[in-house]
């Protein structure tokens, strides 16, 4: 129906996945502010937004473009060291740095945004805010601008040796980062650490208590904004150029759409997100260091798009949240020797269960289940099928 | 005088020691309906992907509409076990190989002789994302909205397109839904909604009944009409290339073996001999 | 001097062991058009399960128990994660590699406990040796010896007996040999038995010279070993070979300058050069997409 007029409406079904997730957002600042703040509920949310952000960016190279890259935890890195290098405070310069006699940067953004507006109260919660904003996107583009150089001889490969080079590519880029002559800019192979958290968005009064938490809203916030402006791309003409990619490269470029630029873009907006992506990992983790971004953190990530459905950011993001949940939180109790209730104890729980039985779920759905939760539908899809349903039981009863 | 749309001068295509495509040359006029004829194997194909772009000929040269589209000259290995003729008749020129995306964009499109649509996609998105090359917009105005205009352009020509081509009442269905004449039908309407100066179709009525076969033919002539299209195929079904060719190519093992029309092709000696073989024992 | 031809000692047999690995990528590769991620895990497993075994069974035993094992577990693999997805996209045999792959290593972070396990010495191949008047171990006499022995009966397998010609023509067109009365199923079992014996023996001779196995043990080794399959071409096994040793010989000569922590990188690093230079890597054959 929505093609007949000429410009395209936002359904019914989007109109209310955006209502539902903004009283989802406004439901975490009031639970953060009434629950207790050190709940697991609020690590794993910051978590899963983190994840979730990575695992849609992800989606979009993979599952829309159809190229299968495997370099996310390289940008991650990238990004998540570009928003370190930037936001540590001078002072705490030459304690983080101390192996290499102090940083070869020596301000932070946050700082000179409060050098104009002060360091004191709302002027220096501006600066901060102002600084760890402009270090995020700085970050994302950093990923970006890599992901450009990558591209230019990488994306010309056929799938499977595409993925095999973006993976070698993260490898490339971490022992970069750990390599000891860059030390006064990375800090080597030891962690960057003292930057602003997630924490940091937390509004305090005079005394410095926190009146205000905002700690798990935020990265929720910055996930859900990113992860609309991706889906916004994928449905606008070149998100559907895209998709003729994935679907035909061979009639794709014969209708027009060229290859190399459309490849190209797609990878690099994939890699922009997961810097800003790898920043917020940076803030959820309080430190950095290369070697956390390994390969099996893209498998990891690219297993959870399996299970969302390759080709639904719907579906990403639900079981970017479910994984982590899960994996984070709920199965915790097979690493912890006894059931969650009835204080019943089971021999073979102990540490490492729950990623076994984790595997075997995954394993489980790659074999059997391989549409994943939401195959390529949306949420949106699913709640305009419900009403068109209802619609023509309706008409019919009439 | 009518102006040369296609200008094919020498081209070879060569893989290996294999000659595809031997030292074709032709040219095509405004309005005309050219189809390329010969038996299975003889290059026609390969013909068509060196035009496109799909591959870039090892020897050869063609323009579009006078400009130089594609050159090349048998280089490096090549040019010791080159099989063709005239082999250093563009060396001095450089080697023009722009992508198939470049090609549509200059105003030739096509169709594939395996259907090659969008598969999961509808067909009209099927359609529309053919308006895409030349849209005017960027990666930033398309994402945020501020192209609306153009965006609404491009869906109003889809949807008349495939209102004109009877495909509008199946418009969110997914193209490989179709029956196969529909399939074919997209493809020409996808192709068409690149804007082309030239439509080059490859085997259109494969697959086709007669009666659609029929049908196909006042269609190609319908929309050379209406959008002043020059119409270049390959064909095997002899009845519709006799009645709407105004001229026809034969290839056989990859050399042109005759050109004229209908007529002048259907009396040829060496057609005949090469679609219904020599006899042997004389 | 001495330095010198130690580190082409020791880079030689890492490339042997690389081979060994590399063989398995390049054949199931050739057959399937599948990297099989999960094959440097298998490598792995077959590390561990010689130290579980080795402990309670003397050493003429727990060997060739390892070697059917390892074989058991390549074929268990091929069945359960890959022979399901037959018809599937190849993305989706990719992801189920990259699930077996994951399974592997947690299941070993399981049993370890995360605890780092040593490889017990294996009398003879441990012994130390001086070659040249460089003092090392027999292993890195025996790998490249070992690995010749192996590829020369691995020719042989492929070029003069029927499963051979079977595999070339499973290989070359899959549903065309499947027409001809081959049974592929059987075909690509045997391929991964293969494989998966000739990285159990690789697991066999690099961890007497590397003893400390933990769960992603196998993951940098395979990574590498599937290098080496792409450089020499992937689907060719002299290729992989001369891939491997030649990987090998470079990688131990950076670890011995101020560059050691770009070791790996410079793998990586030499895969984009040649897919971009040379995409079908030395021996490669050329597969063009008919339009």
């Amino acid at each position: 129906m929505e093609h007949q007029l000429n410009r395209k409406k936002m359904s019914s079904g989007a109109l209310i996945t955006v209502i539902v997730t903004v009283i989802l957002l406004v439901a975490v600042i009031v639970l953060e502010n009434t629950m207790n703040a050190n709940s697991m509920l609020f690590t794993v949310l910051k978590k899963a937004a983190v994840y979730s952000l990575v695992a849609v960016s992800l989606n979009l190279v993979n599952g829309f473009t159809g190229l299968f890259s495997l370099g996310q935890a390289g940008f991650m890195l990238l990004g998540a060291y570009t928003y370190g290098i930037l936001t540590i405070p001078a002072e705490m310069r030459e304690s983080v740095y101390y192996i290499y006699q102090g940083s070869a940067i020596n301000f932070s953004l946050q700082g000179l945004f409060q050098g104009l507006f002060g360091t004191a109260g709302v002027g220096g919660a501006i600066g901060l805010i102002l600084g760890v904003l402009l270090a995020i996107i700085l970050a994302g583009l950093v990923a970006a601008g890599f992901a450009y150089l990558i591209g230019l001889p990488v994306l010309r490969l056929k799938s499977d040796y595409l993925a095999i080079a973006t993976l070698g590519f993260a490898e490339i880029i971490r022992a970069v980062f750990q390599w000891d002559k860059l030390g006064r800019v990375t800090n080597g192979a030891n962690m960057l650490k003292g930057f602003p958290t997630f924490s940091s968005f937390n509004i305090k009064d005079a005394s410095g208590a926190v009146a205000v938490r905002l700690s798990a809203f935020m990265p929720l916030l910055i996930a859900a904004l990113c992860i609309f402006v991706i889906i916004l791309l994928i449905n606008s003409s070149y998100g559907r150029a895209f998709k003729a990619i994935r679907e035909d490269e061979i009639a794709a470029e014969a209708m027009g759409i060229n290859l190399a630029k459309h490849k190209q873009m797609s990878f690099c907006i994939s890699s922009f997100f997961s810097g800003v992506a790898g920043a917020l990992f940076a803030m959820f983790a309080a430190t950095v260091q290369a070697r956390s971004f390994t390969s099996a953190m893209t498998y990891e990530i690219l297993l959870i798009v399996v299970i969302g459905g390759i080709g639904s950011v719907s579906g990403s993001v639900l079981a970017s949240f479910l994984y982590i949940f899960c994996s984070e939180w709920w199965l915790r109790f097979l690493d912890s020797g006894a059931l969650p209730f009835g204080n019943i104890s089971v021999p073979f729980f102990r540490n490492g269960f729950r990623m076994v039985v984790f595997s075997v779920i995954i394993m489980i759905i790659v074999l059997f289940f391989r549409r994943g939760i939401m195959g390529t539908n949306e949420f949106s899809d699913l709640i305009n099928q419900t009403r068109r349903k209802a619609k023509t039981k309706k008409e019919a009863a009439e | 005088m009518s102006t040369s749309v296609l200008h094919v001068e020498n081209m070879t295509m060569q893989f290996g020691g294999v000659v595809a495509v031997n030292n074709l040359s032709m040219e095509i006029d405004e309005g005309e309906i050219v189809a390329l004829i010969g038996p299975n194997g003889a290059g026609k194909t390969t013909a068509f992907n060196c035009i496109t772009g799909v591959y870039q000929p090892t020897n050869g040269l063609i323009s579009f509409y006078g400009e130089p589209m594609v050159c090349n000259h048998p280089q490096g290995k090549m040019k010791k076990n080159y099989g063709g003729k005239n082999a250093d008749l563009y060396t001095s020129s450089h080697v023009l190989s722009p992508t198939p995306d470049k090609i549509t964009y200059m105003g030739i499109a096509r169709t594939f002789q395996n259907i090659r649509l969008w598969k999961s996609m509808t067909v009209f998105e099927n359609v529309l994302t053919a308006k895409h090359m030349r849209a005017k917009q960027n990666v930033f105005s398309a994402t945020f909205r501020t192209n609306r205009k153009e965006e609404a352009r491009m869906r109003a020509e889809a949807e008349a397109l495939l209102k004109e081509q009877g495909l509008w009442d199946v418009r969110d269905d997914v193209a490989t839904s179709l029956p196969y004449g529909q399939q074919r039908r997209l493809e020409i309407a996808r192709a068409l909604a690149t804007d082309p100066k030239l439509l080059l179709l490859d085997e259109p009525a494969a697959g086709m009944n007669p009666q659609e076969t029929l049908e196909l033919a006042s269609f190609i002539h319908d929309i050379r009409d209406k959008y002043h299209l020059t119409v270049f195929l390959i064909e095997h079904h002899m009845d519709l290339v006799m009645n709407i060719s105004d001229r026809i190519y034969v290839l056989d093992f990859g050399s042109l073996i005759a050109e004229g029309t209908p007529a002048e092709v259907q009396g040829n000696q060496r057609v005949i001999e090469a679609y219904l073989g020599v006899a042997d024992d004389e | 001097m001495e330095f010198f031809i130690s580190q082409i000692l020791s880079g030689i047999s890492v490339g042997g062991q690389y081979a060994l690995i590399a063989i398995g990528y390049t054949m199931v590769y050739g057959i399937l058009r599948l990297i099989n991620f999960a094959h440097g895990d298998v490598f792995m497993v077959a590390g561990l399960m010689m130290i579980y075994l080795s402990a309670s069974m003397p050493l003429y035993i727990s060997v060739p128990v390892v070697l059917i094992l390892t074989v058991l577990l390549g074929f268990l693999i091929e069945r359960a994660a890959y022979k399901p997805l037959r018809s599937a996209p190849r993305m989706s045999v990719m992801i189920s590699a990259i699930g077996v792959s994951y399974l592997l290593q947690n299941v070993a972070l399981y049993v370890t406990g995360g605890q780092p396990t040593t490889y017990p010495a294996i009398p003879f191949i441990s012994k130390p040796v001086n070659i040249f008047g460089v003092p090392t171990q027999w292993v890195t006499i025996i790998t490249p010896v070992m690995v010749i022995i192996l590829v020369v009966l691995l020719t042989m397998l492929i070029n003069h007996t029927k499963v051979g010609m079977a595999m070339r023509a499973v290989a070359k067109d899959f549903e065309a040999s499947q027409l001809m009365g081959i049974k592929i199923n059987s075909i690509i079992s045997i391929t991964f038995i293969i494989g998966s014996f000739l990285a159990a023996v690789g697991s066999i001779l690099y961890f007497t010279k590397y003893p400390t196995v933990v769960p992603t043990s196998g993951a940098m080794p395979g990574l590498k070993a599937f290098v080496a399959a792409v450089f020499g071409g992937i689907g060719s096994i002299p290729g992989a070979v001369i891939g491997a040793f030649i990987i090998g010989v470079c990688e131990t000569i950076i670890k011995g300058t101020a560059f050691t922590v770009f070791s790996d990188a410079f793998t990586f690093a030499l895969l984009i050069v040649i897919l971009v230079v040379k995409p079908t890597g030395l021996f490669g054959e050329r597969a063009t997409d008919k339009v």
